[in-house]
């Protein structure tokens, strides 16, 4: 099946070509940051994860989201998601692999991550991060492939493969659980001490996963001969509109806590993301646009009759991820860490080798979902019209 | 007989020799002359004068095998568990835990000793990162 | 017996596998097998001890700015740390080490200030570095114990372990850790180093260590031992003679930020002391 991968047309490897280099350019720059430093990057002494850290944190939540296929599908027998279960698996494969890959960007001494195994600390959040993510790739691996295997045998796959598909259930709740603990359990950073943390990040990772995934079974549908279905395909954008709702609202009781009770601790990285804070507001202008760009694909998901049309469906989901990846993936990490425990305001932007590194990581994540996508629709093709059982 | 595929074949095969060979032909004519650690720093003909004979923590046969194994347990000893004193197996002796302030006290000459051995193995031991070698000083020659 | 292919690469691939992790177990052996152990080992007959170190800072006896200087870079000087520099002389922010140093009254107690406070009160100096905590969150998240307790309550480091993940630098409340962000030895001068300590490296944190290589030889931190007369007081918290407790239980002392319940044990006293 894996064979499947290097088979392809002029386009397939023109992408992968593409996609190659750009993941060749990071790791040139990676390179150049392994041997100067992380200083390479906009980090700085108050401000000490960034960029690499927010796509981590979001690219978890984009992993965790295959559950939302897994779910209607396996515990309630929603037979529509049948075809399209697989490119959840395997989405959740390439964004656990960014996830991994950004952790070893930013590393100081990436060459001692041996030291996490073998000193595991379980008072550490961290260390189980490390023990639930690749727990997960390692479910995702087997689901997917076993899975995908029995269908282009034609066969039901084998009983024992439904244990691990109901261990995936509550393992993807506890990734984006145990990653959301990273911020919510630390006394020093106002902004992230928030009992809602883990509920906010499961609901903008309900939102943003299955949201790529339609726009990536819309563009399946258009350079396959696989077609994921109109009615999955809604089903899933049900899924989306419902997830930004409960986001964009745990949202908003943030705010509610930090301005009604008007403590300044909890106020001042609000204020200073989305109005400015002692003359700095180099954040504002990127955090409107995600509140608008959210605003904008609410409107365009809550009205069936909008919903309905794939056109305005892809444009909403674009909007969305956008707009997650802005809050998720920079705003909340950047927000955590201004003002410094000194109340003195030290703003953050990445640096071009750091945008780049970043580039190449999202690159290789694409390579690894494109060669994956190639496989399932590969098997898709062959099998279509075959009723598939699981 | 004909040899499908021929052409991608030996273009293979010639990539995997120029790999595989690598560590070969790009040593041609470098000397690769057998290390000679030297003891004979200013501080071990001190050490020499007040014990009459030159001695180290332990034995040498033990140091050649086991420093690096002796250096980490040192490691976590002192930084971890508050130890400072080792008790030699071999004399008895006590010792100050310590590569910088015990170790490179008698050795320090990095070049003549650390190194030899180090670069004949390739071995790069990033101890020194951190650890301040001490200044490289003429040998006495008396 | 005849194998199909299949057959073979499966026997192959699971002896290999064995083969692979029978070498990996003999190899990390030696990480598994125990350390030294007394009476191999000892600790030095001249180190001094305590049940729970701690400090207290008496900022009214630092009269100028020098005075301050002086014990900042007694630290930063026995520690090797870096001193970054722009090319207009200022601190570098961005690849800035320190351990020990200096905040103003409403910096180092932020929220404790109020409108109508003089800006004298507001600007005064106060030496801030690691507090040392009982309870502390960085110890806590530590995914390698590279920062952890020792038995006599400092807060270690130890940069051999250390990964740079940099989840410490998050979880501290006071800001007391610094990032080795390139070669710090770019930022050290040779000539007036301290060659019996180490330097660092790049990618991992530090910070202050209650000048634990001192203790161990019988010296107070460096710190202490460069302030006037008074100013800073190191001591056994749990010992009642000691200097330290005499003070933290007869007189007015603040700690930072202690809602938060981390328990530092580095104490400002209020008011001034007679004790010195």
């Amino acid at each position: 099946m894996l064979e499947k991968a290097f088979e392809g047309g002029k386009s397939y490897w023109a992408w992968l070509m593409f996609l190659g280099a750009l993941a060749l350019i990071g790791v040139y720059y990676y390179i150049q940051q392994f041997q100067f430093g992380l200083g390479l990057t906009g980090l700085h002494r108050d401000v000490s994860w960034g960029l690499y850290i927010g796509q981590f944190t979001f690219l978890v939540g984009v992993a965790a989201s295959a559950v939302m296929l897994v779910i209607p599908y396996y515990l309630h027998d929603f037979k529509k998601f049948g075809k399209i279960v697989i490119l959840g698996e395997f989405l959740a494969i390439s964004a656990v692999t960014m996830c991994i890959l950004f952790i070893f960007v930013d590393m100081g001494q990436p060459m001692r991550i041996m030291n996490v195994v073998l000193h595991p600390t379980l008072n550490s959040v961290m260390f189980w991060d490390s023990v639930v993510l690749s727990g997960y790739l390692a479910i995702n691996l087997l689901v997917g492939w076993v899975t995908l295997s029995a269908d282009r045998k034609g066969v039901p796959p084998p009983k024992w493969i439904k244990f691990f598909i109901y261990l995936s259930i509550p393992w993807a709740v506890s990734i984006h659980t145990v990653t959301a603990f990273l911020y919510a359990g630390l006394p020093a950073r106002h902004f992230w001490l928030s009992a809602v943390m883990a509920a906010r990040f499961l609901a903008s990772a309900f939102a943003a996963g299955p949201a790529l995934l339609i726009i990536l079974g819309l563009i399946v549908r258009k350079v396959t001969k696989f077609d994921p279905g109109k009615e999955p395909i809604q089903a899933v954008g049900k899924i989306v509109t419902y997830a930004m709702f409960a986001n964009v609202f745990l949202l908003g009781l943030e705010f509610f806590t930090a301005f009604y009770s008007g403590i300044p601790g909890h106020a001042q990285p609000f204020k200073y993301l989305y109005v400015g804070l002692e003359g700095h507001t180099e954040l504002v202008p990127l955090m409107w646009t995600s509140t608008i760009l959210a605003v904008l694909a609410l409107v365009l998901l809550v009205f069936p009759q909008l919903r309905k049309k794939e056109g305005l469906l892809a444009f909403a989901c674009v909007s969305l991820f956008i707009s997650l990846w802005i809050d998720k993936g920079f705003g909340l990490i950047i927000g955590g860490f201004v003002p410094n425990p000194f109340e003195e305001v030290h703003p953050y932007w990445p640096t071009m080798p750091e945008a780049l590194i970043t580039l190449g990581v999202w690159a290789i994540g694409f390579l690894v979902l494109s060669m994956l996508y190639k496989i399932a629709v590969s098997v898709r093709e062959r099998m279509a019209g075959i009723e598939i059982e699981h | 007989m004909k040899l499908y595929d021929g052409g991608k074949i030996l273009i293979g095969l010639v990539v995997f020799l120029a790999f595989v060979l690598f560590p070969f032909y790009n040593n041609i004519g470098k000397v690769n002359a057998k290390p000679e650690p030297k003891t004979d720093t200013p501080e071990i003909q001190e050490w020499e004068k007040v014990n009459g004979k030159k001695e180290c923590v332990e034995s040498k046969e033990f140091m050649q095998r086991e420093h690096m194994q002796l250096l980490n347990n040192w490691r976590d000893a002192v930084v971890r568990d508050m130890y400072r004193v080792y008790v030699s197996k071999s004399s008895g002796k006590q010792f100050n835990m310590s590569l910088q302030n015990g170790c490179l006290h008698c050795h320090s000459n990095k070049k003549k000793f650390c190194d030899q051995c180090h670069n004949y193995m390739a071995v790069k031991p990033f101890c020194f990162d951190c650890h301040i070698q001490p200044l490289e000083k003429e040998e006495n020659k008396s | 017996m005849s194998l199909d292919r299949r057959q073979f690469l499966k026997i192959a691939g699971i002896s290999s596998i064995l083969g692979f992790g029978a070498s990996v177990a003999s190899a990390t052996h030696t990480i598994w097998e125990k350390g030294l152990e007394p009476p191999q080992i000892e600790p030095n007959k001249d180190g001094l001890i305590a049940k729970r170190w701690a400090m207290v800072v008496d900022m009214s006896k630092f009269k100028t700015d020098e005075d301050i200087k002086m014990v900042t870079n007694a630290c930063h000087q026995t520690h090797n740390v870096p001193d970054f520099r722009n090319p207009d002389g200022t601190v570098d922010e961005k690849f800035e080490i320190k351990w020990i140093w200096q905040e103003p009254y409403e910096r180092t107690f932020p929220g404790a200030e109020n409108q109508f406070m003089s800006e004298h009160i507001k600007g005064m100096p106060f030496l801030v570095f690691c507090n040392h905590c009982d309870n502390p969150p960085c110890v806590r998240v530590c995914p390698t114990k590279a920062t952890f307790k020792l038995s006599n309550g400092v807060t270690m480091q130890d940069e051999h372990r250390c990964i740079g993940c940099r989840f410490c630098m998050a979880a501290c409340p006071y800001g007391s850790r610094s990032f080795n962000w390139t070669d710090p030895r770019k930022a050290i001068n040779a000539a007036t180093e301290n060659k019996a300590y180490p330097t660092r490296t790049k990618g991992v944190v530090e910070k202050c260590t209650f000048c634990t290589e001192r203790l161990q030889f019988g010296k107070m931190p460096a710190c202490v031992e460069a302030a006037p007369k008074g100013a800073m007081f190191f001591g056994d918290i749990e010992d009642p003679n000691s200097e330290v407790r005499k003070i933290v239980s007869s007189q007015l002392t603040i700690r930072r930020k202690p809602e938060l319940g981390t328990g530092p044990a580095v104490y400002y006293v209020i008011g001034g002391s007679d004790h010195a």
